[in-house]
């Protein structure tokens, strides 16, 4: 069913639905296959998490330096052992307030990506909870709107003792192409900030 | 693909640069035989190589444009356009064979196949005068000797060494009957007797044998024929029979062979005039360079045959130093490439980033030692500093390379390119020597190209034209590169007819790249061709006018944190200048604190360092004895708070010869900067040009100094003067004064 509506041309009202579903499909086979184990954090009192396998470590925040001409969902640079890697206001990148650096603020460190093009990417967290396995019954879809960010950057809703928890769609909230373009316009706005 | 395969294919690309060099000589000097010579030799060892790799479609094509270049060198036939445009065709034929053995197919596809085929055709009709003169390669292992250097022996007849065995009398069978009998096949021209096997008078055994003869024999015989001659004694002697024309290496074998030692027998070859002293001479220097190399080779001589002969009086010494001549240049060359390593590229890189964490490191150290405040702590660890940035600096001394190499591709671009268009254009490169880093010359080479076929293409006129302007009726390109200031400049320079300014103004308005009201310097309008999707020619040609070259080319620079420019003077041609940074590793950079972050300013930009005083607040220029010069507020342009300290300095920065300052709080003094790139999330970000890790650990940023003073200039144009803003960011003003020559 997927082959069928992807091969059709786009356009038209049984096409949409068509391509609708297909999504749908895509979505359940990518959290059959995905992650199962995730690592949770918070954001403004809301509970988000990552599939662990895109982590790669966590530090502490400090050390930051700014890059000047940058959208506000830039927070900086940091030194990760030689390698210089950038870091992203989640919360600005939601649209919201930048984060206010706490005693608990914390820089997880994840990997996105495609093959041969992998590269590393800090996220700056309020504070990080713990490791959790959800398994897949208890992942819900995404609400197509009330979670105050985008859907698309919504993975799925895991139910975690009875709350729920945002599961991040990592590759698109860090979309590279995406944020590059962002601070693109930033960059050739001139406008300082 | 196997060691040797890869040695063979790398060496190989060498000798084919070498070959169409050669080509591109030819044509212009077609009466130089040293450089025939040279594109011969080249083409002979890619034969032999490939012998030795057993890659048998690459040996079978390069022997028959061996065949050809044979001819070619005697004289059968002559050089010409036809010629050299075919054998060029033929080098890069070769190229895609040796593609093909790279990626490791047993064949070429029929493709590549096919245009091989035609080649050999046209090869053989047009230059091998079509004989079906019998091309079979050699056999293998001939041509395994060959590629370890040697040409052919000049020398019609046939050349028989024999030995018999200590048997042979006793046998009933004399060896004066054998030489009888194989009188009656040709006429002996030359007979030596070596006797050098018979014992003092004492120990000699009347009924043994102990004589050999070496013997130079004319003959229209056959091998087997001759072999027959020896066919009763076969197992009682040792017999070699070199047939006319054979390679110095198989004489050289059987001088090593012979049990008289090299020396003796070869004084006999010679006398005997098998072979010429320079040929012995050249198959000896050969061996006992390759002696290291081979295995199998027997152990050579030491000291050349040639000095040998000298002190023993048998030769003149003039005559010997006259072939030993010719012979030692090539050998100098031969050593000097043993003196060459090949490394790994990615090994290099590996160094470079490890000489960059010492760097950092070193610095960290020398901050710490600082702050100690122990005398002679800070005065170990600045000498370890010192040692750390000589080594820094040999270290990316290695990745330098010259840039003729690159130049020189174009040789061929030209010539092609140029004959395509039915225009005569000569190339002049000058300062093939600038050095530049191999991972800038990698990348240059696309832009180049662009550069260099938009001015066959657009810039030269035809001969025609030319001639109606009163020009020479050969259009010249120039290729020119030096140092400047830490970057490197290269100029591609025209003298054809210019860019047409109203013309690509006019195209800039139909394509809305401007307005139609906007004024412009000339300066800035010329520049307008590098914009995305601009192209002036009003026919589209096979060379160029797509419209995709100009902005290519300009992103191509940019990424290489380069800037290209174009001067021009309508009917007397162009000139396109890149500016490129030397190294995209380490630089020596300048550190300057405003707020609490360090900024790295390039410090061969840096002119000098004064303090910000008596300015107003507003005003954003200053006396400079006497010069106006405008500067960029740091603070101000990146947003950074914080309160402004009581003394703020000016860097004073220079630029392709114009000067601004940077208004920072703090001058902290000079840094080795290692730079990291900030990555693709800030592949749009102008005016920093990377970043740094410094001693404490922190993230630095390199300052981009034109890209920022470019960037001062279109916000101060946006601000002031709303209406030409647009235009002006587009086409980066970064000049505001007119510099059209």
């Amino acid at each position: 069913m997927t082959q069928i509506a992807q091969a059709r041309p786009a356009g038209g009202a049984v096409n949409a639905v068509a391509r609708k579903a297909a999504a749908a499909l895509q979505a359940q086979q990518a959290a059959a296959e995905g992650p199962q184990q995730y690592l949770t954090f918070q954001l403004r009192s809301e509970m988000f998490a990552v599939g662990i396998l895109n982590v790669k470590e966590i530090i502490e925040y400090g050390n930051l330096t700014a890059i000047p001409m940058m959208p506000p969902f830039i927070r900086g640079v940091i030194n990760l052992r030689g390698c210089v890697v950038p870091v992203i206001d989640l919360a600005a990148r939601f649209g919201h307030a930048q984060s206010q650096v706490g005693k608990r603020s914390c820089i997880v460190i994840v990997e996105v990506g495609e093959n041969d093009f992998r590269h590393d990417i800090g996220i700056m967290v309020d504070a990080v909870s713990e490791v959790i396995e959800i398994p897949r019954s208890e992942i819900e879809p995404a609400p197509s709107f009330g979670a105050r960010i985008r859907a698309d950057f919504i993975d799925g809703m895991g139910k975690v003792a009875g709350k729920f928890v945002i599961l991040l769609n990592i590759a698109r909230v860090l979309s590279t192409d995406e944020i590059e373009l962002l601070a693109g316009i930033a960059a050739e706005s001139g406008a300082p900030p | 693909m196997d060691e040797l395969t890869s040695t063979f294919v790398n060496e190989s690309r060498d000798q084919l640069i070498a070959m169409e060099d050669g080509l591109l000589r030819l044509e212009q000097n077609p009466d130089d035989a040293d450089n025939l010579g040279a594109i011969f030799r080249a083409a002979h060892t890619i034969k032999g190589g490939s012998g030795v790799v057993e890659c048998h479609f690459i040996e079978a094509f390069t022997h028959k444009v061996e065949n050809v270049l044979d001819k070619l060198r005697n004289g059968e036939i002559p050089v010409s356009g036809e010629l050299s445009t075919v054998m060029l065709e033929c080098c890069d034929h070769l190229g895609a064979l040796l593609d093909v053995l790279a990626a490791g197919s047993p064949h070429p596809d029929p493709e590549v196949q096919a245009r091989g085929d035609a080649l050999l055709a046209t090869l053989t009709e047009q230059f091998l005068g079509g004989s079906a003169r019998d091309d079979a390669l050699p056999v293998e292992h001939s041509s395994e000797l060959e590629a370890s250097g040697g040409g052919v022996v000049n020398t019609d007849a046939w050349h028989i060494s024999v030995r018999f065995g200590p048997g042979v009398l006793r046998k009933g069978m004399d060896p004066l009957s054998f030489l009888n009998f194989l009188a009656s096949l040709g006429e002996i021209t030359a007979i030596n007797t070596l006797a050098d096997a018979m014992p003092a008078a004492a120990e000699m055994d009347p009924e043994s044998c102990y004589l050999g003869f070496e013997i130079h024999f004319q003959t229209r015989a056959s091998k087997a024929q001759i072999e027959q001659v020896f066919e009763f004694v076969r197992d009682e002697c040792t017999l070699y029979i070199l047939p006319p024309h054979s390679k110095i290496n198989e004489y050289i074998t059987l001088i090593n062979e012979s049990p008289e030692g090299p020396m003796r027998l070869g004084e006999i070859l010679v006398r005997s005039g098998a072979l010429t002293q320079a040929e012995l001479e050249e198959g000896l220097a050969v061996q006992s360079r390759s002696a290291g190399v081979e295995v199998e080779g027997a152990s050579p001589a030491q000291t050349p045959i040639g000095e040998i002969l000298v002190e023993q009086k048998v030769v003149h010494k003039e005559l010997v130093e006259a072939a030993a001549s010719r012979q030692s240049v090539l050998s100098d060359k031969k050593a000097l490439d043993a003196r060459m390593i090949r490394v790994q590229a990615d090994k290099l890189d590996q160094l470079i980033d490890l000489v960059g964490e010492m760097v950092i490191a070193g610095a960290g150290a020398n901050l710490l030692a600082q702050r100690s405040g122990q005398s002679d702590l800070m005065e170990s660890t600045s000498v370890l500093l010192r040692l750390v940035e000589d080594i820094r600096d040999s270290a990316l001394q290695l990745r330098m390379v010259q840039i003729g190499e690159t130049f020189n591709r174009f040789n061929r671009v030209v010539r092609d390119n140029a004959r395509e268009m039915g225009k005569a254009i000569d190339l002049v490169i000058t300062g093939a020597e600038t050095e530049l880093d191999k991972s800038v010359v990698e990348k240059l080479g696309d832009p180049l190209m662009h550069l260099v076929r938009n001015a066959i293409d657009h810039g030269i006129e035809s001969a025609e034209v030319r001639a109606a302007r009163g020009k020479p009726e050969n259009g010249t390109l120039q290729l020119n590169a030096y140092h400047d200031s830490g970057s490197i400049v290269i100029e591609v320079i025209d003298d054809g007819g210019g860019l047409p300014r109203d013309k690509i103004r006019q195209k800039a308005i139909d394509k809305g790249l401007i307005d139609a009201a906007a004024t412009l310097s000339d300066h800035e309008i010329i520049n307008l061709i590098f914009e995305a999707g601009f192209s002036t020619a009003d026919q589209v040609t096979n060379i160029s006018g797509r419209g995709v070259g100009m902005d290519v080319v300009k992103r191509n620079i940019q990424s290489l944190r380069g800037s290209v420019e174009v001067l021009t003077a309508e009917g007397e041609g162009s000139t396109f200048t890149i500016r490129l940074p030397l190294t995209l590793a380490i630089i020596d950079g300048f550190l300057t604190g405003v707020g609490k972050a360090s900024y790295v300013v390039p410090l061969d930009s840096v002119v000098e360092c004064i303090e910000l005083a008596n300015v107003p607040e507003q005003r954003n220029y200053l006396n400079l004895r006497g010069e106006v010069l405008p500067f960029v507020r740091l603070r101000e342009l990146f947003g950074i708070g914080g309160e402004i300290p009581s003394r703020q300095n000016v860097v004073i920065v220079q630029y392709a010869g114009e000067k601004a300052g940077l208004v920072v709080d703090a001058l902290l003094g000079e840094f080795q900067t290692v730079i990291k790139p900030l990555g693709v999330l800030f592949k749009h970000l102008r005016g920093i040009g990377g970043s740094t890790i410094l001693g404490t650990g922190e993230v630095a940023l390199i300052l981009d100094v034109p890209a920022l003073v470019e960037r001062a200039i279109s916000i101060e144009g946006e601000r002031l003067a709303p209406g030409t803003a647009a235009t002006n960011a587009r086409t980066g003003g970064a000049h505001e004064s007119v510099s059209i020559h």
